[in-house]
């Protein structure tokens, strides 16, 4: 039942006070309604033909470029200068669709100095040529702002490399291919007739042409593969690469040995295909890996909110919107996401996440933040001085101190695998040799070249890393964010479920809230709120929502005491907000509820009482889950819903209150040792210690910006009634690897059989062997994906 | 049959300056984005002659 409306411009929901309606068009804010109208005045309505709400909110950037006049800077940014042209390519993150693709290829027609403009959709970057006499780069940076597109300047990032090497292989492949196509053309007179007059007076020219072409894939093409098998060997290590260059050495040796005492033919066709074809299966891996990895750094979810300060105003925005010059409100517990300056006169925050040490770290006004910080008490101010890193982040996430002592099934059998395959594989291939060459000397060369290519090892390394790499990114997609691989595993050993109650299975959202008490006056009004936005607690930021708009006050003591309540100074008066007992209320009522009671100077006021309001689905959630799990709720709150949730859920659901964070930690213990594979799933609050004991920690992310490294998942709370389909998509990825092994295995052996009996030519086996890689990277690839879409994740 | 040494030796060189083509044009760059242009492609260039119709009677004033 979603009766709120969607911005034309942006397609965020737009909250009733908000609403701007113009041109019979429904806007969430002055600034998307600004973007329609430059586009619509200027002739750019297309940009919304093409996808539907594809804009973004321009953000405010007063002053925030000035930077640019200085021409130092300009410099280092602009890619050329000469005259009164200039070219200059930005970063641009939010490219994301063919509109943004349209209107920035149309700059020209917003700004007259500005040439033509070219997006490179997959770097997300455009290359803008300007006249630097008409426009500034400081002009078309603001331009770019204002319509939504504000571009990612960072002067200490130069990337470079990656794009030269990209280009290599392209120009390898494309000599592979060159001389395997003529070769093959120049090879087909003498497959036909070897004993014609005119071929004989022909041979030599075909033989000798042949030669000379496949010396460029000889040596150019198959480069790679020599320089990683020499490096290897000098490490006295034995990879994969060192049977493919010592085929390809060897078959080109005893070709060109053919050729000059007139045996035959040589093989240089197969050594021509088979250095084709493998290169075609590197170039293919290269690109899926990159789809892969570019989606889920750049595409997929982050959940972490922040809470920006902007005139004056607080909005919560997605962590990767965030850009330098924002100014950052962050609350106790709450992580810095980016480096920054601290505003605030001081700040005490916790690194335990970036260093490991538990100490805090008090900061002043002025002094550099770093990101992964997490702050401990007073709401703090920060300016930003860095966009958000995502890889950094994810990063401190896989942190060494973080990780759980968990069976990395898997990674060992692929590591095992590689470990024994090359040498047992050279082992096969002299033997067959030697077998062999008492019969036939032909047939032995062929069967040593034929088995050292066949044999493909690389099916099996790369099974895991592509399979995982594809639901990682469908997961990503679908709002679940998890730190690595690993957890996939994980999550399908799983065989018991415990959620927490409050900001879990329900929402912070739709609660409704009662006050009993005495009449509180609108200065107490205004304590009590400004007491509640400095904390984080699900309760805290419901209640906070609820009460009206207030002026922002200083605060002279904040101290957050977890799971009792919170207690805050204001010029002297002390307000203490939270639990019945916490606040020392002389009349205990007997009605168990969820409530936050207040005290000012010691005089009891009043309470707030909460009617929980559950998620969607969680009921049907709950019965399919039921089948395959067993299911807790583990509560901080007290036993007031206990009724209602025993009717509400499945029967064998275990329901336990009063839990204080130790206990609920001590609880996932207890089950792990009756021999449970425990996930849990919580808010990451007061469960960060559960979360850290458990298997597999998963934290529910409402808007909120509570990261506790100790978790391994993310999920964003629309998608939690897709759980259960998330923990069958993980199983499913096991299977499908051990589908992928098993084929592999397969197909080694019956090729080594065929190899090892002499019945396999080296042109077959070299066409073969990169096919495999190909037909198994995408098997698991599309597996991967029919699966989420029969479940619906797509 | 020997005008066969011609006829190959002139195919090849056709190719080698094909192959030639092919590896400036990587070079230049135009591999590095094969997504973009199948996008652009789809965009209209009526919009263009409108604009420029529009913004001419403005230029004379």
């Amino acid at each position: 039942m979603d009766t709120s409306q969607k911005c034309f411009h942006c397609g965020l929901e737009i909250k009733k006070s908000d609403l701007i309606v113009f041109e019979g068009k429904d806007f969430c804010c002055k600034g998307c309604q600004t973007v329609y109208e430059i586009f619509s005045s200027n002739d750019l309505g297309c940009y919304y033909d093409f996808e539907n709400s594809p804009g973004a909110t321009p953000l405010d950037i007063e002053g925030k470029y000035d930077f640019l006049d200085n021409d130092k800077i300009l410099e280092k940014l602009l890619d050329f200068q000469e005259e009164s042209t200039a070219v200059v390519s930005l970063t641009i993150p939010h490219i994301h669709c063919s509109s943004c693709i349209w209107i920035l290829e149309n700059l020209q027609r917003l700004e007259s100095g500005i040439r033509s403009s070219m997006v490179n959709f997959n770097e997300k970057t455009v290359r803008i040529t300007f006249h630097s006499d008409e426009v500034s780069l400081k002009k078309i940076v603001n331009l770019l702002s204002s319509i939504g597109y504000e571009p990612y300047i960072s002067l200490e990032n130069y990337e470079t490399g990656t794009k030269k090497e990209d280009r290599s292989l392209t120009i390898k492949l494309g000599v592979a291919f060159f001389c395997f196509g003529n070769i093959m053309l120049l090879s087909f007179p003498e497959y036909f007739e070897t004993n014609e007059f005119w071929i004989d007076q022909y041979k030599g020219f075909f033989r000798w042409l042949i030669f000379a072409l496949s010396l460029p894939t000889f040596f150019y093409s198959a480069s790679g593969y020599y320089i990683s098998a020499y490096k290897s060997l000098r490490t006295r290590m034995l990879n994969i690469d060192i049977p493919i260059a010592l085929g390809i050495v060897v078959m080109f040796v005893r070709s060109t040995v053919d050729i000059i005492m007139g045996y035959g033919q040589g093989f240089f066709d197969s050594l021509a295909g088979l250095i084709f074809f493998m290169l075609l299966g590197k170039m293919f891996q290269i690109k899926t890996y990159n789809f892969l990895s570019f989606e889920r750094d750049f595409k997929s979810y982050f959940p972490i909110a922040v809470t920006k300060l902007s005139q004056g105003l607080e909005e919560s925005v997605p962590v990767y919107d965030i850009v330098k010059g924002d100014r950052l409100l962050i609350r106790n517990q709450e992580l810095i996401p980016v480096d920054g300056i601290l505003l605030s006169a001081e700040a005490t925050l916790d690194y335990s996440f970036v260093t490991g040490e538990a100490n805090a770290i008090v900061k002043k006004s002025g002094d550099k933040v770093f990101a992964g910080g997490k702050q401990i008490g007073q709401i703090i101010e920060m300016q930003v001085l860095e966009s958000v890193s995502q890889s950094y982040l994810t990063q401190l996430w896989s942190n060494d101190v973080f990780q759980k002592k968990v069976n990395q099934h898997f990674k060992t059998i692929t590591d095992k695998i590689s470990h024994y395959f090359t040498p047992i594989l050279l082992l096969i291939s002299f033997a067959g040799f030697g077998f062999w060459v008492y019969f036939d000397l032909n047939t032995a060369f062929n069967v040593f070249t034929a088995v050292l290519i066949v044999a493909c090892p690389c099916a099996l390394a790369l099974t895991a890393p592509f399979t995982f790499g594809n639901i990682l990114r469908i997961l990503g997609k679908k709002k679940i964010y998890l730190k690595n691989a690993l957890v996939i595993e994980q999550l399908a050993k799983v065989n018991t479920l415990v959620f927490d109650k409050t900001g879990t299975i329900t929402t912070t959202e739709k609660a409704t809230i009662d006050y009993q008490g005495q009449e509180i006056s609108a200065q107490q009004e205004i304590w009590i709120k400004n007491s509640l936005r400095a904390s984080n607690h699900p309760l805290s930021r419901m209640l906070y929502n609820f009460l009206p708009e207030a002026a922002f006050l200083n605060i002279d003591r904040f101290e957050e005491f977890v799971g009792k309540g919170i207690q805050t100074y204001f010029d002297g008066n002390k307000i203490v907000l939270g639990s019945s007992d916490f606040v020392e209320n002389p009349q205990p009522s007997p009605v168990v509820e969820t409530s936050i009671h207040i005290a000012i100077n010691d005089v009891y006021i009043g309470k707030y009482v909460f009617k929980n309001a559950y998620r969607n689905g969680l009921s049907a959630l709950f019965s399919s889950l039921s089948q395959k799990y067993e299911l807790h709720i583990l509560s901080g709150d007290n036993e007031g819903e206990r009724r209602f949730l025993a009717d509400f859920l499945p029967k064998n659901t275990q329901l336990v209150f009063n839990q204080k964070p130790e206990q609920k930690l001590e609880y996932i213990k207890t089950l792990q040792e009756k021999g449970r594979n425990v996930m849990m799933i919580g808010d990451g609050l007061n469960d960060a210690g559960a979360l850290a004991q458990s298997n597999v920690g998963i934290s529910v992310s409402e808007n909120v910006n509570v990261f506790s490294p100790a978790c391994d998942a993310i999920l964003d709370a629309s998608e939690f009634q897709n759980i259960g389909q998330f923990l069958k998509l993980s199983k499913q990825a096991i299977k499908i690897i051990k589908m992928s092994f098993a084929l592999s295995l397969l197909y080694n052996v019956v090729g080594l059989a065929f190899a090892v009996t002499g019945n396999l030519l080296p042109l077959v086996a070299a066409i073969i062997m990169p096919l495999s890689t190909i037909t198994i990277v995408s098997f698991v690839t599309v597996m991967s994906s029919i699966y989420a879409r029969k479940l619906n994740l797509k | 049959m020997s005008v066969i040494y011609l006829l190959i030796s002139i195919s090849i060189i056709v190719a080698i300056v094909f192959f030639i083509a092919f590896v400036m044009a990587v070079k230049k760059g135009q591999y590095d984005d094969d997504y973009t242009p199948s996008v652009r492609m789809l965009f209209d260039d009526e919009l263009k002659t409108k604009k420029q119709i529009k913004t001419n009677p403005e230029k004379q004033v």
